[in-house]
């Protein structure tokens, strides 16, 4: 089995190098591993961390938000006939040990689209993180129909299947959730592993900022009832 | 006998007419779309040339006077605008983004191969 690891990076010069060389070279079940960065318009030397972690990299000319890197990341993943692709945050946030948990439903079949939850497990987690989650997550139940206890992981993986049918329009924060709505419209079978969820102050200036979910809430609402 | 405000509103009204033809002539939007606007002017003239007509119509509607229909009409119309606009932007930032997308795929660089080891 071939995966791909995307990693959607704006301007994560200071820490993408470290992301990038601590991710997995080998998982159990898949022969050949590649990693995807997406570079989404950085104005700092993210790209050449990148090129220096020797990994491949595609780059969008300005700057197009993260729906819009994943999904350019996925696109890529199905030109290569990935039988895997994962998606990997760029700042730090995700623990690469839990990819092999991620990928396991995959490769055992039992997975179409399997999602990292950081609140499946009792762990430390800001509480506006925890709010804003739960907001998203009764957002996503109300709208679509789908019970989810992180709808806004940034930590998934897709079967050749789900990468071949999921097709979502979303390019800021709002793509998460469309990925599920794909995910039921399609009947592919979803599944939800427990991950560490790691937060640290740069982490955090990184993240989605709190007033834009409100604008992201707004844009997710547009697309829904245009 | 016009007042000072109706002649205001009678040189707006024909100018805007005057900048729907011009930009219907040069194809900018669509003929339905040209219309619609002319419609919207025309309605506008008639209320300022004939003003007892709006009261007409907001006796119609169960409304006070004729200025607040004008008013509620105008709100909903400029609210509804405002949504269409906004969907039209979004379009555009998806055409946008699908170009850039492309562009970055077609030039993509791959992670450079490691050199086999010689036996």
């Amino acid at each position: 089995m071939k995966a791909q690891i995307i990693v959607p990076a704006f301007n994560e010069s200071q820490i993408i190098f470290k992301v990038l060389t601590s991710l997995p070279k080998k998982l159990k079940g898949i022969s050949v591993i590649e990693t995807i960065l997406v570079n989404d318009g950085s104005q700092d030397d993210t790209l050449k961390q990148a090129k220096k972690a020797n990994v491949q990299t595609v780059s969008h000319a300005i700057n197009r938000g993260l729906g819009a890197a994943i999904k350019t990341g996925l696109e890529l993943a199905k030109k290569k006939s990935a039988d895997i692709a994962i998606t990997f945050d760029g700042d730090g946030q995700h623990d690469p040990a839990d990819i092999a948990k991620i990928v396991e439903p995959i490769i055992k079949k039992k997975a179409d689209l399997v999602i990292g939850s950081r609140f499946k497990k009792l762990q430390n987690v800001p509480i506006d993180r925890l709010i804003l989650n739960w907001f998203a997550n009764l957002a996503t139940l109300m709208m679509f129909g789908v019970i989810s206890t992180d709808s806004q992981s940034g930590l998934r993986a897709f079967s050749k299947k789900a990468l071949n049918l999921i097709d979502f329009k979303g390019e800021r924060m709002d793509f998460s959730s469309e990925i599920l709505l794909e995910a039921k419209k399609h009947n592919l079978i979803i599944a939800e592993v427990p991950i560490k969820a790691i937060y640290t102050p740069y982490s955090r200036t990184k993240g989605q900022k709190n007033l834009n979910s409100l604008a992201v809430f707004g844009r997710f609402l547009v697309k829904v009832f245009r | 006998m016009l007042t000072t405000i109706q002649i205001v509103l009678l040189i707006f009204i024909i100018f805007a007419i005057s900048r729907v033809y011009l930009r219907a002539k040069e194809k900018v939007f669509s003929t339905k779309t040209a219309i619609f606007w002319y419609f919207v002017w025309l309605a506008g003239l008639i209320g300022v040339l004939l003003p007892k007509t709006t009261t007409k119509l907001a006796g119609f509607f169960g409304v006070g006077r004729g200025v607040d229909v004008i008013v509620y009409v105008a709100l909903a119309l400029l609210f509804y605008l405002v949504f269409r606009v906004y969907v039209m932007i979004e379009d555009i930032r998806h055409e946008i983004t699908y170009l850039i997308r492309d562009i970055a795929l077609k030039n993509s660089s791959k992670a450079k191969q490691r050199p086999k080891k010689s036996k």
